[in-house]
């Protein structure tokens, strides 16, 4: 099964092609890296699966009703406690009020967070907030996440707890995940697939199927010996922009 | 004893992720604050000192003999004369008289001020046509307004209202249009992404978004509200109803000193009541339940 196609997709804003000719196939269940360098269009990338925006050209398929986004900022609303923000998805779905707040609390404590429901984000940490975050996209119920380098504000260790949680919400739920991120680690870390993406125009200029077992940790030398091929890879496509 | 040690820590590793991370939160939760009360109390007593010395400045000035005691009252008499007018007299009434009539007009240029506000916000054509029309409008003097409002409207309780709307209603629609404006973009885009499009983006996000602004629009708007109500009893007199202008007007003529300042007083502390207590801790409690504000740094 087959949860995003994308068949010789463009995107170009006035003079600027951010994605050029790009084809990719994400499975169901998946959990798939893109990195690239600056400019290569991995946030214009999720937009166009996200819905947010449409191709100049070529064939999009997401075969998920509604994907959840998360950003690197929490972008939580600062209003609503963490509850709350959970609840929100839910009630513009019309779910009543009863149930929704069970299922903000269970969703809380997937992430990890009971005894939090009443805070408010401001009250707490950069990783909690990342994790109501995530509570919230997993109350749209998606069958598709996209992440845009949200773990790129936090400290390491934070960063490597959150890796652990991302990768046990995504066993129990088999949700479908395109992970955008800048940190050839994180992505050999996280995926089944990581995707190279050259800069302008965004190209996907290489494929790795990660063959290290899971549980993986990011400190282990298998992990890092990937990310180390996939890095000099990088290396070589942004070099190309030196003589351009 | 190593194998087992092994052992465990794989049949253990979620748990130690989950106190690992209950560590991290741990240490990363904002440290408690002082006590209320000892908020309270710092807040308090610079003003209590303030007033104080204000008061002593007053009865050095009379101490001086500067102006005759009957032109400048000292602090003494006009507290007694103002518990005289309160207990005995008809300054209660007035006051309430002149509240009323804040109340009913404020009411009035908030719902205009609300409605003018949304809709500059949402269209871009009434934006340019008069959004800085509204901001203008907060410049001019509200005692500009009165010959104007007298002309139309005779000296009556319609032209006081209608310089009270001129001068509040624009700071109250522009409370909302700068929350508006100001509304985080990545909120409206994780709004969309969560299903709030159209109305219930601007009920969901926009609105609540906006409301800090909105709130300091509403103190500013009471501000010029009262500023304008005081200037139009006292010009546009509405002769026969008692209120807290005329009583000013009407003392000066009786050279009647310590009574004009008694209803100063009144007038000064109405101020200072709902600005502060009213308008100012609705303010501070908006802006820290949005995590505008440091709990140490409020006043």
């Amino acid at each position: 099964m087959t949860a995003v196609a994308l068949h010789n997709v463009s995107k170009r804003f006035g003079n600027l092609l951010a994605l050029d000719d790009v084809t990719l196939d994400v499975g169901s269940g998946e959990l798939v890296c893109l990195i690239g360098a600056s400019g290569c269009g991995k946030s214009t990338l999720l937009n166009l699966v996200a819905g947010l925006d449409r191709p100049t050209r070529g064939v999009l398929q997401v075969a998920a009703e509604r994907p959840a986004l998360l950003f690197q900022e929490a972008a939580l609303f600062p209003w609503l406690t963490a509850r709350g923000n959970v609840e929100l998805p839910l009630k513009l779905r019309g779910v009543g009020r009863a149930e929704r707040r069970a299922e903000a609390e269970r969703l809380l404590a997937t992430v990890r967070l009971e005894g939090n429901e009443a805070r408010r984000p401001h009250e707490l940490s950069g990783g909690m907030r990342q994790r109501v975050a995530l509570a919230r996209a997993l109350a749209q119920r998606p069958e598709l996440l996209l992440m845009d380098e949200p773990f790129g504000a936090l400290d390491a260790m934070t960063r490597d707890v959150l890796h652990d949680e991302l990768e046990r919400l995504w066993q129990q739920t088999g949700v479908t995940i395109m992970f955008v991120t800048h940190n050839v680690r994180e992505a050999v870390r996280l995926g089944d697939r990581v995707v190279l993406l050259s800069s302008r125009p965004g190209r996907v200029v290489d494929e790795t199927v990660v063959d290290v077992p899971r549980p993986r940790r990011i400190e282990s030398h298998a992990v890092a010996d990937r990310a180390a091929e996939l890095t000099t890879r990088l290396r070589e496509e942004v070099s190309r922009h030196a003589h351009a | 004893m190593l194998t087992r040690d092994v052992r465990d820590a794989r049949a253990t590793h979620d748990v130690d992720l989950a106190t690992l991370e209950a560590g991290l939160d741990a240490l990363e939760q904002a440290e408690p604050t002082t006590s209320r009360r000892a908020r309270l109390w710092a807040a308090t007593w610079p003003k209590l000192v303030a007033v104080g010395l204000v008061l002593l400045f007053w009865q050095v000035v009379v101490w001086t003999g500067w102006k005759p005691q009957w032109v400048l009252p000292g602090p003494a008499k006009v507290f007694s004369r103002l518990w005289d007018d309160l207990v005995h007299g008809t300054l209660l009434d007035a006051t309430w008289v002149t509240l009323r009539r804040a109340f009913s007009d404020f009411a009035i240029a908030l719902v205009i001020g609300v409605v003018l506000g949304i809709a500059v916000a949402r269209s871009r054509i009434l934006r340019s046509a008069i959004g800085s029309m509204v901001t203008g409008l907060q410049t001019m003097p509200s005692i500009a307004w009165f010959p104007l409002a007298i002309v139309l409207f005779q000296p009556s309780e319609t032209a006081v209202l209608f310089v009270v709307i001129l001068g509040a209603a624009p700071s109250i629609a522009n409370g909302i249009v700068a929350g508006v404006d100001h509304t985080p973009p990545v909120l409206v885009r994780a709004g969309r992404v969560l299903g709030a499009t159209g109305f219930a983006s601007i009920r969901h996000v926009m609105l609540p978004a906006a409301l800090p602004s909105f709130v300091s629009g509403l103190k500013q708007g009471w501000a010029f509200a009262w500023r304008s109500l005081m200037a139009g009893e006292i010009i546009a007199v509405i002769a026969h109803a008692n209120s807290l202008g005329v009583r000013l007007d009407t003392a000066r003529q009786n050279f009647d000193n310590e009574g004009l300042m008694a209803t100063m007083i009144v007038i000064f502390v109405i101020g200072v009541v709902i600005d502060a207590l009213i308008f100012g801790k609705l303010e501070t409690a908006v802006r820290r339940r949005y995590g505008l504000v440091d709990a140490a740094a409020d006043a």
